[in-house]
């Protein structure tokens, strides 16, 4: 049970773990992030490594349709542009990954501004489509522009390396891809500390109201598209060089709706959500091979089902959690603490 | 100088003529009350003023400067605040960042320093912080609920809380359209008070749209009543409440013993 | 230039144009009656062609049979939907009804997988097969039967909309909700009857499709292509959807063969960019006054 929290200060009041508890919890966090490698098996650190590209490209996401109200199904798209700048890069150039990774992520955010401008004109529905229509134009660039992409024979990417390790498998790709999913977090929830994210929440909640109340609205919804595009950016790179080889097909436009789903069942608006999300996703699929696999005891061929029922469960998650609980998983876990604050006073 | 002159502004949907060559001149430092029956063109005159409807005529003057040209945001920057008739608070958030949000336009964080919470951004997020603690939540007595979304408030309170988001942007003009629309009595009262404060240990100029006869009779300095989008009276409160057309067009009926009778006892009964 | 054909690619493109208009119009109707977007329209459509499938070829029913089952079962498809999925978030935020209409459809291609495999499938012959010839231009049988029908069905729907006592409850509810259920009209029974109906066109259109091209799990993306049609035409405007959807099925066509079937897509889309520049509500739709 927790009592009170004292504070002396306004700017202790606003820090991001406002309690003792809070920054211990987050230390005992990152010790077992650390730690996981050195315990954990290739095939763990394949599905950590896995999680958190897509954490990475469900974040952005959340900023732009959880926070901002924006629903966007080109987040895929955007993680293509992120992977084909690298690839290419890393290709032609021979720069080194971080370079080639932040490249990613600005061409990605420059192609998602783009993307973004009908949000000046449309709200809400409108700019799905709109988000739609920018997808499906950016796979016909990746099938068509044979010189850079190499058509739908995809392109095979070197891993990086760092200090002279080839960061080739999980468990040494996981070096990388951790730490970078840990700041891009640290970097978001940073953002809805402050008066932009606070914009983007305003414009959510009632975007006229908060135009009248000094808000830029063509300003914050292109830097909520920007932001998300530059996480897919980043994501799609991560995404690259962990696969080793992109084709037009690895980002298709069921992949947007999987991080739309990631975002709904994690919770709209919410970091942890993000976080939630993206492991429930990811997982969700791999518990379903699981199953596939055991029910393939007692009848053939069951393995063909797998993908339509990953197809049908990522549809039945969306439906169920919209109707039956609307602030997803981040909501149940702020149920479960809220229950062990009291304990035991009250059950 | 006034502070906000309404200039001849016209406005009309489709056909409609929602506001007619209104002209208003509000005053610096004093209360101006907005009358008039619903659908007379109140709310469009203050949406003319926050920039959300355009005019098709007239001009609109804030401290002298023609403020026609400029967006909603640029309007507010300039420091005209507003409350809205239908609470437009923002759901999703908490009191504080609701009323943190009202002091968007006076503060410049930018997206490089908003992400790492350095430099700028932690300057202003503790400056505003301490400032909004100090100026509006013990002004208004709001404080205690700071952490709640304001979802889950009460409908007096969440009223408070609006004004306090208006309040945080240290508004010059402050637009209140209806603030004690739907309280009960204790309320208005309280609100009442807060707003003669936020005249006087402010020094911020008032308009506003109310229905409630007694409290306009009893805080404001001056009173426009609106009709069919027209301006058919003004003056000192006393001098309108004696208008017999202006008893005519709110009231619509000519019983004006009655009638008085009902303006003197609602402004007892306020 | 060959104007002959030309003349050939235009007839196919109207033909493919009947289409959309026709699965446009089940589209407008829900958007009309419900204010919903319905994102699964494409893969209602598909499951319209899978159940004429399943009961004039898996069940080897009469033809006639099989098509009025796979309509009626689109019907109750789409009354289903309505109840279970959509009714619930009534009042809610149209987005999130948006949302679910993608996890519905997602949904319903994962149930077509399993039932009927991922392979595409073609249809028991339905249609006529004698060539058909407008002047010198050749009109492929199927896609001029198919155009027929669609114009036929959808002239039969307008008089419906006009005459017919649910017709104008629907169009009481689509212009005002509050007045029409004031005035006694049972509006959560329009819903139902908007979904229903709209289910039937969709999986009319789907039959039509199915027979000219195939039927295949990703059909639906058809629907992507309708919605641009009926965002083109504007979302309540039922003569916008018909318009628009003669107008991309033409511009789909020429693009395709003039420039490679590739393009037809980045054609309907980009018209779609430019529409929500210019003129967000369409052609002919509503624009919609904001209030504060």
């Amino acid at each position: 049970m927790r009592i009170g929290s004292p504070k002396e200060t306004y700017a202790a009041d606003e820090a991001l773990f406002r309690t003792r508890t809070q920054w211990a919890w987050f230390g005992v966090l990152l010790a077992a992030l650390a730690g996981f490698p050195f315990v954990a098996n290739l095939y763990w650190l394949y599905l950590v490594c896995l999680v958190s590209i897509n954490v990475i490209a469900v974040t952005g996401l959340n900023v732009l349709t959880g926070y901002t109200g924006q629903v966007s199904l080109g987040q895929a798209a955007f993680m293509g542009v992120g992977a084909y700048t690298v690839a290419w890069l890393e290709n032609h150039t021979g720069s080194p990954f971080p370079v080639n990774l932040l490249a990613g992520s600005v061409v990605a955010t420059g192609v998602g501004l783009i993307a973004g401008l009908p949000s000046l004109r449309v709200k809400g529905l409108y700019l799905a489509i709109a988000t739609i229509a920018a997808s499906f134009i950016l796979l016909f660039i990746f099938k068509n522009w044979e010189s850079v992409t190499n058509g739908t024979r995809g392109i095979g990417i070197e891993p990086p390396s760092a200090f002279g390790v080839a960061l080739e498998n999980p468990d040494t790709f996981y070096w990388l891809v951790v730490p970078v999913t840990v700041v891009m977090l640290l970097l978001a929830s940073n953002l809805f500390r402050t008066r932009i994210g606070r914009a983007f929440i305003a414009i959510r909640d009632r975007d006229i109201s908060a135009s009248v109340l000094g808000i830029d609205l063509p300003r914050y919804k292109l830097m909520s598209f920007g932001i998300s595009a530059f996480y897919a950016g980043m994501a799609g790179g991560l995404y690259a060089y962990f696969f080793g080889s992109i084709n037009p097909e690895s980002f298709p436009l069921l992949m947007s709706i999987f991080l739309l789903a990631a975002v709904i069942v994690g919770g709209m608006g919410s970091m942890l959500g993000s976080i939630l999300g993206g492991i429930f996703m990811t997982l969700v699929p791999e518990l379903l091979r699981y199953g596939i696999d055991f029910l393939g005891l007692f009848m053939e061929n069951a393995s063909a089902v797998l993908s339509p029922v990953r197809t049908v469960v990522f549809g039945l998650l969306i439906v169920g959690f919209l109707l039956f609980e609307p602030l997803g998983l981040a909501e149940i876990w702020r149920r479960i603490r809220r229950f062990f604050h009291l304990w035991p006073f009250r059950t | 100088m006034s502070t906000l002159e309404v200039d001849n502004v016209s406005l009309s949907f489709g056909g409609v003529n929602a506001l007619n060559a209104v002209s208003v001149t509000v005053e610096a430092g004093g209360i101006t009350a907005l009358i008039g029956p619903n659908g007379a063109g109140k709310t469009s005159l203050f949406n003319a003023v926050s920039g959300f409807y355009r005019p098709q005529a007239g001009r609109v003057l804030f401290e002298g400067r023609d403020i026609s040209a400029l967006r909603c945001p640029q309007r507010a920057a300039l420091g005209i605040g507003r409350t809205f008739q239908n609470i437009a608070l923002f759901r999703g958030m908490t009191v504080l960042d609701n009323v943190k949000l009202g002091a968007h336009v006076r503060t410049r964080t930018g997206l490089f320093s908003a992400l790492w919470y350095l430099g700028r951004a932690r300057r202003e997020e503790t400056q505003i912080r301490e400032q909004i603690e100090r100026e509006v939540f013990d002004f208004l007595e709001i404080d205690h609920i700071r952490r709640h979304p304001v979802a889950a408030l009460p409908y007096g309170l969440q009223k408070r809380v609006e004004l306090a988001r208006a309040l945080a942007m240290r508004p010059r003009l402050l637009l209140l359209d209806e603030p004690v629309a739907g309280m009960n009595r204790e309320e208005k009262e309280d609100m009442a008070r807060f707003i003669l404060d936020v005249k006087e240990q402010w020094g911020v100029t008032i308009l506003m749209v109310e229905h409630d006869m007694g409290m306009v009779m009893d805080i404001s300095d001056q009173v426009y009543v609106l009709n069919f989008g027209q301006v058919i009276a003004s003056g000192r409160p006393e001098t309108v409440q004696a208008n017999p057309e202006v008893i005519e067009a709110y009231l619509g009926t000519d019983d004006m013993t009655t009638l008085r009778r009902r303006l003197r006892g609602e402004s007892e009964a306020a | 230039m060959d104007w002959l054909f030309l003349f050939e690619v235009s007839l196919a493109g109207l033909g493919r144009g009947g289409l959309y208009a026709l699965t446009g119009v089940a589209f407008v109707l829900i958007y009309k009656a419900t204010r919903v977007i319905n994102l699964a329209i494409g893969e209602m459509l598909m499951v319209g062609a899978y159940l004429f499938i399943g009961f004039g070829a898996g069940m080897a029913l009469p033809l006639w049979l099989a098509v009025i089952l796979a309509l009626l079962g689109g019907a109750l498809l789409g009354f289903v939907l309505e109840r279970t999925a959509i009714r619930p978030l009534l009042g809610e935020n149209p987005i999130s009804v948006f949302m679910v209409t993608i996890g519905l459809s997602s949904v319903l291609v994962g149930l077509v997988e399993i039932i009927w495999t991922a392979n595409p499938r073609s249809l028991p012959d339905l249609l006529p097969r004698d060539p058909i010839f407008i002047g010198d231009a050749f009109v492929a049988p199927k896609t001029f039967w198919s155009f027929v029908i669609a114009a036929g069905v959808i002239a039969v729907f307008l008089l419906l909309f006009r005459f017919w006592r649910g017709g104008v409850a629907l169009r009481a509810t689509a212009s005002d909700q509050g007045a029409a259920y004031a005035m006694g009209i049972n509006v959560p029974a329009v819903y139902s009857l908007a979904w229903a109906l709209a289910g039937l066109l969709a999986a009319g259109a789907g039959i039509l499709l199915g027979a000219i091209s195939g039927a295949s799990s990703s059909m639906g993306v058809f629907g992507l292509t309708v919605l641009v049609v009926v965002i083109v035409g504007g979302l309540d405007s039922v003569l916008g959807a018909l318009l628009a959807g003669v107008l991309i099925g033409w511009v789909e066509s020429v693009a395709g063969v003039y420039l490679g079937g590739e393009y037809e897509q980045l054609f309907t889309f980009s018209i779609l960019l430019v529409v929500l520049l210019v003129r967000p509500w369409g052609l002919f739709g509503t624009r919609e006054i904001e209030r504060l």
